[in-house]
């Protein structure tokens, strides 16, 4: 919202010459009817002042308060109270500076005057503050909206690199390369299991909301694949009840979050794994919780916020802008996810 | 009659190895098969293989990390699904690697080539050393911690609760808030992998945490003494104050 600093300058500097031009018309003005500099200069540097106080004040108010078009009759208001408060200032605190008969009588003869143009320039001024913040916010959104483009795009891209998955794809074909020469059979289901996943991921389409149900269906796949990988190594325990069956998702999502559970599970433990994963409703929202063993001597530090899960979380913002949709906790060697999901 | 071992955690990867090892029963026997880094350790600080094929993605340490380790590492074939990293690496050094899944030819080609060559092992040594020392400069998992062996034990040390490096002998000894552990590695190794902005080498036998530096006081001509948070005091020569300077920025 705040201009950037070198301009900020440059307009406050602008503004004290404004007030300074002004105060010396005023002197000039004042000295033209016939009084000396000094009441010239008391008058016109008083008043200026009040006036420059109120135009400060408007200015600022204008900057942290953008008024809707519904109270633009407020603002002017404002700027008639703020011009009657200035006026008063010069009427009360002129008189007892200069004592002068003469002056006195001009003072209050000028006051309508007085009053008109203190309330044009403070006007003046909203009007300048109004248009230059609504351009400043303005901006402000154009850049937004830029790199929320940005982000989207980038998230597309790591999702098209993401459906390729090179490690877990070679490693299966290895898998069944290996299951060829003496579980023919099992090769062959195999097969089918990865050709399965594959065309899961690849017909999903971002925007469309799947059922947990289907998720789950996917994931399972997944899942199938990964446990002929690691052998009994790898278990996963599955539960939700029958109503969040039919909660609605993002898809795919899911898979990233196991993904990163195995890996986190088998690479940083050499026991078995367990990966657990729970959903249930809750307040309108679908909650998801995924936990597998962790060894903290021995995670390494990066993978803390691992890459599928920020990549989760960005698509997350990315399609509910909010970024408080994911939670981790670490406690006593069990890493938790927690992923809500608003439900419509 | 060559001796083998087999380590990658996959059961299945590691039975496409011993199907297709079958070929060569009559040149070599497999002793064993181990499903992590710090098996694959044991075992051949134990039966003193001939030659690994070793997996690079396992549990707990990797094969890199695994082969930092030992003394004295066997010949080795690696075997990867995909790692561009460490295929960049491999090619850079000559070394052998087959990618998952491989066929027999592909197999062959490779132990043939092992079988031929095998005369030369100090040769060997030297490009996995060359190798090692690659991917622990290139890799950035490798940056965060340093992998060192007491006893038979393997312990994970993470960057970050390093004090200082001291050259001893043909060793560096790793001091952290936990003691201190020798690695198999030269001062120049450590100052080439750790990150130059954590730490500096203040003299030839030793490297220090910058964010350990309590003070640095004079010490005779030319030298100056760092004293560190734990109470250590390290000698700095004079081009390693040139250098503290630097970093620190005064």
């Amino acid at each position: 919202m705040s201009a950037p600093v070198s301009t900020f300058v440059n307009l406050r500097w602008g503004f004290v010459a404004c007030g300074a031009i002004w105060t010396a018309l005023q002197v000039y003005l004042i000295h033209s009817f016939g009084f000396n500099w000094y009441v010239a200069f008391t008058d016109s540097i008083i008043s200026s002042v009040a006036l420059a106080g109120a135009c400060w004040l408007i200015d600022n108010t204008l900057r942290f308060y953008q008024p809707s078009k519904s109270s633009y009759l407020n603002l002017l208001i404002w700027c008639a109270l703020l011009a009657g408060i200035c006026l008063a200032i010069s009427r009360f605190a002129l008189p007892p500076l200069i004592h002068d008969g003469e002056y006195f009588v001009f003072v209050i003869k000028s006051l309508i005057i007085r009053y008109f143009t203190n309330f044009l320039a403070i006007g003046w001024m909203a009007m300048i503050s109004l248009v230059w913040y609504a351009q400043q916010d303005n901006k402000e959104n154009e850049k937004r909206k830029a790199e929320a483009e940005k982000l989207a795009k980038e998230a597309e891209l790591y999702n098209l690199r993401q459906q390729l998955q090179p490690h877990f794809l070679f490693n299966s074909l290895n898998s069944i390369n290996a299951l060829i020469g003496f579980k023919p059979e099992e090769a062959r289901k195999m097969i089918h299991q990865l050709s399965d996943f594959l065309r899961g991921t690849l017909k999903k389409d971002d925007q469309q909301q799947v059922t947990l149900n289907e998720e789950l269906a996917h994931l399972q796949l997944y899942l199938d694949i990964e446990k002929v990988r690691f052998g009994h190594r790898l278990q996963t325990e599955i539960s939700c009840d029958e109503q969040c069956r039919t909660a609605v998702m993002p898809p795919l999502l899911l898979q990233p979050v196991v993904e990163n559970a195995i890996k986190f599970g088998l690479y940083d433990t050499t026991g078995d794994v367990v990966v657990s994963l729970r959903g249930e409703v809750d307040e309108g929202y679908l909650v998801i919780i995924v936990q597998n063993p962790y060894d903290p001597q021995t995670a390494k530090p990066r993978q803390g916020t691992g890459f599928g899960l920020s990549g989760m979380q960005r698509r997350l913002y990315l399609i509910y802008t909010r970024n408080d949709l994911v939670e981790t906790y670490v406690n006593d060697n069990i890493f938790t996810t927690i992923i809500k999901i608003p439900q419509p | 009659m060559k001796q083998v071992l087999i380590i990658d955690d996959e059961p299945l990867a590691r039975m496409v190895v011993l199907e297709y090892l079958q070929d060569y029963k009559d040149s070599i026997n497999v002793i064993q098969e181990c499903g992590d880094g710090f098996e694959g350790m044991k075992a051949i600080m134990q039966s003193q293989p001939d030659l690994i094929f070793l997996d690079v993605q396992m549990p707990k340490i990797n094969g890199f990390e695994m082969l930092e380790l030992l003394e004295q590492p066997p010949a080795v074939i690696f075997t990867t699904a995909f790692d561009e990293f460490a295929i960049k690496a491999f090619e850079a050094h000559a070394i052998d690697y087959l990618l998952k899944p491989f066929s027999k030819e592909r197999f062959h080609k490779a132990v043939d080539k092992y079988l031929a060559q095998s005369g030369t092992p100090v040769q060997q040594q030297k490009q996995t050393e060359s190798l090692l020392e690659e991917v622990a400069t290139q890799s950035p998992v490798q940056h965060d911690r340093i992998v060192v062996k007491t006893g038979t034990k393997v312990k994970i040390i993470p960057v970050h609760d390093v004090i200082y490096l001291e050259a001893d002998d043909d060793y560096v000894s790793v001091h952290t808030t936990e003691g201190s552990f020798l690695k198999n590695k030269t001062m120049s190794f450590f100052e080439k992998v750790l990150d130059v902005r954590q730490f500096v080498r203040v003299h030839r036998s030793y490297i220090v945490a910058i964010d350990q530096i309590t003070r640095i006081d004079p010490y005779e001509k030319d030298s100056h003494i760092a004293i560190l948070k734990s109470g250590a005091k390290i000698p700095v020569s004079k081009s390693g104050y040139v250098k503290l300077k630097q970093v620190l920025g005064i």
